[in-house]
């Protein structure tokens, strides 16, 4: 029970971080109908720059400061690259942003090294949020930060890490944040009429190639926020941005295209896809012993059906890909339907 | 364009003649460049064309940007490569020639199978899609050892006694004929298909799918049997690699593979039929030369694929084609010294930029080999500041002496564009 409560709360920390990329990808691909193919290239500049800045001026600056830098960069690639390529259609957009994507690869490698990074969290971070306790005596409590040594003694331990609870707490306030610049400000105004009726809102007076650019930059900046949180939760690397990548586009097309809600209901659903099935460590063959059938090495797909949910996990999220888009093309929350 | 009205021309020399000229290359190529490592590079570069021109099906002729290309020559190098092993211990009788057709089948039922969901999507989400179905293959190739290898793949080997006609398969050579004559009729087939019905009504739906569904074609249909037949020939090219490598691993159905052969389809050109000739040359001298050459060739090629992204997107083969154009109308010769600047200029702001960044490869990769490192015959101290005062310097001067003569030349290219035009113009009056 406690495992379990721990497992769906590292399921949907890790669906929040998704959250965190993709709401940044929607955000840019809905207004400018850019496939941002560099995105998880950003998260992992995000990460990096935030190792570099924390090693200068500790964590919570560089916190600040990383997302800043990664959105200015994505900015500069949106003025410089993405605006003369956009006359050639949606293909070339993203394909530069396909090389791009080898090219973030590169520079991070050669500023950095091919070797993971120590990019610890602070100290506040490093140790458990709290801890479920399960004794046989006392039932389940919760303790906040680290239980001592003597309840542990007697008691399954359970601990949550303040990495991820800080990831949840950061992707909430992230969407709280954006929900209220975009329903509730000027700003977000601009950017709802740019998105909806870009030459309606020009002929209004506003630049039109700027908000563009702003919200590139503001996408790439989450990307960047993101990293700097999966940095120090997970392995700072130069592999991190090809393991994030494609799943991100899972996410995407799963939520529908375009959907912010999408987003957030299709991150959470792959987060838990890709965390909760990793502690299950049963197959189809102890599938079929259950409704008392004997499977044995000599049966049909016995390869297939000997490997067990944990093993399977990775691909599940591709299956459910594939699934959604048989039963339902535009994805759940999809509007269009192309 | 050609003219609208149809002619009749039983010999078209201008056909006979390029075609001609293709088949002498693919038989000759192999006497010229007759040392081993050209023999290798030969055949990998048929594979490398027939992969592409495959995958351009897809992102020229149809408008479909596919990341996912490489699960289709791969599961056919895989299906392939298990044949060739039952042809080995006498289960499967079926010529070694053949068996890079088991290869092709294979890459058609599963282009048929992943297609049918792949397709139902175009535009971003369709690329977005074969990303997923690519991950998900290559996954799966992780899981099923029995079927895949695991991590050292299948081995085979392609000399199955008796040999036919003195053909064993065993020297290189052989191997290449083989796969040049693949390509050759590959090459054919694939140029055939975008003559037939189903290869215009492809190009209508790239262009204007609403149009084409007014008209009641099933848009998603078209895009469907498009792919099953790019998938035929990408499993063609899969089965053939096979057979050359006597090997298949999990790699050959990874995203690094369907990444070069977007990469290389689209340097090479996507809008003309022989580009992706081009671009199956350059990823064979791109992955295996210069990634010998130098540590760096991702850099390059990303940066190349950008900038060719930016201001050829026709690639190679539309640079070739404008060029071709402007040597009909006779304005060619005016431009070739600014081409001559261009060149110079861009060589030095190219070897200014390619030292620094050599260094500082070698300053990181090499750091055990001492600060000092040869840079095209040239010994370089890689932590000196001479050396990197130098580049710099020669990247400053090439790349402001660069931009002098492309603004220079931009004039005349525009005048002579103009010119062209005005001609055409004339022409379609008169």
């Amino acid at each position: 029970m406690d495992q379990t409560v721990i497992n769906i709360l590292n399921g949907l920390s890790s669906g929040l971080l998704l959250f965190m990329l993709s709401s940044g990808l929607t955000l840019i691909f809905s207004m400018m109908g850019v496939l941002n193919f560099a995105h998880a290239g950003f998260y992992m500049l995000g990460a990096y720059v935030g190792y570099a800045t924390s090693r200068i001026v500790g964590f919570w600056p560089a916190l600040a400061v990383a997302p800043l830098v990664v959105g200015f960069l994505g900015a500069v690639f949106e003025r410089a690259c993405l605006r003369r390529v956009h006359r050639y259609g949606n293909v070339a957009e993203l394909l530069v942003t396909f090389g791009l994507s080898y090219l973030i690869l590169e520079v991070v490698q050669v500023i950095w090294g091919r070797a993971p990074v120590a990019f610890d969290p602070p100290a506040l971070l490093a140790q458990p949020a709290f801890t479920l306790v399960q004794s046989a005596a006392a039932g389940l409590s919760i303790v906040f930060g680290r239980a001592d040594a003597a309840t542990c003694a007697h008691a399954v331990c359970s601990m949550f890490p303040a990495t991820r609870a800080f990831m949840m707490l950061v992707a909430l306030l992230m969407l709280l944040a954006l929900w209220l610049l975009l329903k509730h400000t000027r700003v977000g105004l601009v950017i709802q009429a740019a998105l909806t009726h870009p030459e309606m809102a020009e002929a209004l007076g506003h630049n039109v190639p700027r908000v563009f650019m702003l919200v590139f930059g503001a996408g790439c900046a989450l990307a960047g926020l993101a990293g700097v949180i999966g940095g120090t939760t997970f392995v700072t690397e130069p592999a991190m941005a090809g393991a994030v990548g494609s799943i991100l586009f899972v996410v995407v097309v799963v939520g529908g295209t375009g959907s912010l809600v999408g987003a957030f209901v299709g991150s959470l659903l792959i987060g838990l896809l890709q965390t909760v099935p990793l502690t299950v460590d049963k197959s189809l063959v102890d599938a079929a012993s259950a409704v008392g059938w004997t499977v044995s090495p000599d049966s049909v797909a016995y390869p297939l059906m000997k490997l067990t949910l944990a093993q399977v996990a990775p691909i599940l999220p591709y299956l459910l890909l594939v699934l959604v888009l048989i039963v339902r093309p535009r994805g759940l929350f999809g509007t269009r339907d192309d | 364009m050609t003219d609208a009205s149809f002619h009749f021309r039983p010999i078209n020399i201008g056909r006979w003649v390029v075609w001609g000229g293709y088949a002498l290359v693919l038989l000759v190529a192999p006497s010229i460049f007759s040392s081993s490592l050209s023999q290798t590079l030969l055949s990998q570069m048929g594979i490398a064309i027939i992969a592409c021109l495959a995958y351009n099906i897809l992102l020229g002729q149809g408008g479909m940007l596919s990341f996912g290309h490489a699960v289709y020559s791969g599961l056919g190098g895989f299906l392939a490569i298990h044949a060739l092993n039952k042809v080995g211990d006498g289960s499967l009788h079926l010529p070694v020639s053949l068996v890079p057709m088991v290869g092709g089948l294979a890459g058609l039922f599963f282009a048929a199978l992943f297609g049918f969901v792949t397709t139902r999507k175009s535009g971003t989400t369709f690329a977005m899609i074969t990303l997923g179905i690519g991950e998900l293959v290559y996954s799966m190739s992780l899981m099923l050892p029995e079927f895949f290898g695991g991590e050292g793949g299948v081995t085979s080997n392609r000399v199955v006694p008796p040999a036919t006609l003195g053909i064993t398969f065993g020297p290189q050579i052989q191997v290449y004929y083989l796969i040049a004559l693949y390509c050759f009729v590959c090459t054919g087939l694939m140029f055939a298909f975008t003559r037939t019905p189903l290869g215009r009504m492809l190009n209508a739906v790239r262009d204007n799918p609403e149009r084409v569904a007014f008209i009641g074609y099933d848009t998603q249909r078209v895009r469907w049997f498009a792919f099953m037949i790019s998938g035929l020939f990408a499993g063609v090219a899969g089965g053939l690699a096979a057979i050359n490598f006597e090997l298949a691993t999990a790699e050959v159905v990874g995203a690094q593979r369907s990444g070069a052969y977007l990469l290389f389809t689209f340097l090479g050109g996507s809008t003309a039929f022989f580009g992706p000739i081009i671009g199956g040359v350059l990823m064979v001298l791109a992955t295996v030369v210069l990634s010998e050459l130098t540590k760096a060739w991702l850099l390059y090629l990303g940066l190349a694929f950008m900038l060719m992204v930016m201001y050829a997107p026709a690639g190679v083969a539309g640079l070739v084609l404008a060029n071709l154009r402007l040597a009909a109308f006779g304005k060619l010769k005016p431009l070739l010294s600014g081409y001559l600047a261009l060149l110079v200029a861009g060589a030095i702001a190219f070897t200014g930029a390619s030292a620094m960044v050599e260094m500082l490869y070698h300053l990181q990769l090499n750091e055990a080999l001492g600060p000092v490192m040869k840079f095209g015959g040239v010994s370089l101290d890689a932590k000196g500041a001479p050396a990197w005062i130098g580049a710099a310097l020669l990247f400053v001067v090439g790349a402001v002496a660069f931009e002098v003569a492309r603004r220079r030349f931009r004039v005349q290219w525009d005048a002579a564009q103009h010119d062209i035009e005005r001609e055409l113009k004339r022409r379609e009056a008169a």
